[in-house]
């Protein structure tokens, strides 16, 4: 058997085996090899992050818009109606207090105390209008807390009025809807949850360090929540509305998100 | 005989490979978006350049940073119980004794520390890996502080408050990017540790 024209056969043998051992590891090793393409897919969609137009703009917006949705699930249910924020002595109150709105401070709105009227709709038992006078007549309290910025910054302040929950319920507010919405005579809005309307601390203000609220800081009333990012919190409130529409506002139409609260 | 065979062929299962580059993934992109953030309202005397943020503007920033928050705390959980379960973290990261960990610095700094075997981790590697580890930990309370500071009283206090966890989250952050910045030169200088968190092997 020893001759050349065996020894060319085992030769083939040994190839088309060898090729065949070949053809059996590339198989096996393709789900590894997948995996590791799906991962440098993923790590190379990173780079894509910064702007390249490669991945869909649009649709990653739509995810993370939904994200956000989502994490206002999330605070909802982590928000504990019983826990108050911290309160601080009149010394520790940030001299002077930041002015912020998303104009500048020569765009200050004027409104005139004498005309100023807020209105109160939506399911409501009592749509009232209110003059200033009837409002400053309510039962009143002042606490001192941190108003902590979507940016990141925080100052402590001084702010005294009505404790909301007591005006809603004077209204006859519908307690159990889900949205209380403001209308503000800067042309903001926004919008807020009902256990949040309802917190100890969140004040329809009217004062600030015992003064009447200067223009500044949203004449002649806003909506002071520490539990709540400064976005959250309207200046200059001319109409209130309780509904179970999501009513939106003016950052959170943007993007910012909606629950945007500690 | 299949057991000694995986030991020989695996140097990290599955589950760490995976873990690890969806970690990966969820650090660049909250260090990114963070530091799109920190320019918002820099407390230090410096910003971060636009071009390496991620976000656009700060609305988009913190989209991109409460959406990875996810990723890293679930892909966290997994990892560290998938860690702890399996006996891993205390079977490669210790013991760690001070004279080995003096030891192995002293032979890193003379460019002599041995690579030899990926499986085993020397004494710097120990607890470098542990440091972030903790870091990581770190990031994600100071974090939780900074998005619920109502909600979790214990933790703000424990962190010195609101404006001082601000800074530790982003001291943290800094030495989490410090630590990555390491680690990629480490995986420059022996590439096969690249492939055997990619391979497993």
């Amino acid at each position: 058997m020893n001759t050349p024209h065996a020894n060319w056969l085992v030769d083939k043998c040994d190839t088309i085996l060898r090729d065949a051992r070949k053809e059996i590891g590339r198989v096996v090793e393709q789900p590894a090899r997948r995996a590791f393409l799906r991962r440098s897919l993923t790590l190379g969609g990173l780079s894509l992050l910064s702007g390249c137009a490669l991945v869909d703009e649009a649709s990653i917006d739509t995810a993370l818009s939904g994200i956000s949705r989502f994490n206002d699930k999330v605070q909802g249910w982590l928000f504990d109606p019983n826990r108050l924020a911290p309160t601080y002595p009149d010394s520790m109150i940030t001299r002077p207090f930041p002015f912020n709105a998303y104009y500048g401070e020569d765009e200050i709105r004027q409104v005139d105390a004498q005309s100023f009227r807020l209105e109160v709709t939506g399911l409501v038992a009592d749509r009232k209008v209110w003059t200033l006078e009837e409002l400053r007549v309510l039962p009143q309290t002042d606490q001192v807390t941190r108003h902590i910025c979507v940016e990141g910054w925080s100052a402590i302040g001084k702010w005294g009025g009505v404790p909301f929950a007591s005006f809603l319920r004077r209204v006859g507010a519908d307690l159990s809807a889900k949205y209380v919405g403001f209308k503000c005579a800067d042309d903001y809005y926004t919008s807020i949850d009902m256990a949040t309307a309802l917190h100890a601390q969140t004040l329809l203000a009217l004062t600030y360090d015992s003064q009447p609220l200067p223009p500044r800081y949203g004449f002649p009333m806003k909506l002071r929540m520490p539990t709540k990012l400064g976005y959250k919190n309207p200046k200059h409130i001319q109409a209130i509305f309780v509904t179970n529409t999501y009513p939106g506002g003016y950052w959170e139409d943007q993007g910012y998100n909606w629950f945007g609260g500690s | 005989m299949e057991a000694i065979r995986n030991d020989v062929v695996s140097i990290h299962p599955r589950w760490l490979r995976v873990t690890h580059w969806l970690n990966a993934v969820a650090v660049v992109i909250l260090a990114m978006s963070g530091w799109r953030i920190y320019n918002a309202a820099p407390f230090f005397a410096f910003v971060i350049p636009k071009d390496i943020t991620l976000g656009g503007w700060l609305g988009g920033a913190i989209q991109w940073h409460f959406a990875a928050m996810w990723l890293l705390a679930g892909n966290g959980l997994i990892y560290l119980s998938c860690n702890v379960a399996s006996g891993r973290l205390l079977k490669k990261f210790f013991p760690i004794s001070p004279r080995a960990l003096f030891a192995d610095v002293c032979d890193a700094l003379k460019g002599r520390l041995s690579h030899a075997d990926p499986a085993h981790y020397n004494a710097v590697q120990r607890v470098a890996y542990l440091v972030v580890i903790v870091d990581v930990l770190v990031l994600v309370a100071s974090g939780l502080v900074l998005w619920k500071s109502v909600q979790f009283p214990i933790l703000r206090e424990l962190l010195g408050g609101y404006e001082v966890a601000r800074r530790v989250h982003f001291l943290a952050m800094a030495a989490l990017t410090a630590f990555v910045g390491v680690h990629l030169v480490m995986v420059a200088l022996v590439p096969r540790t690249l492939l055997a968190m990619i391979r497993g092997r």
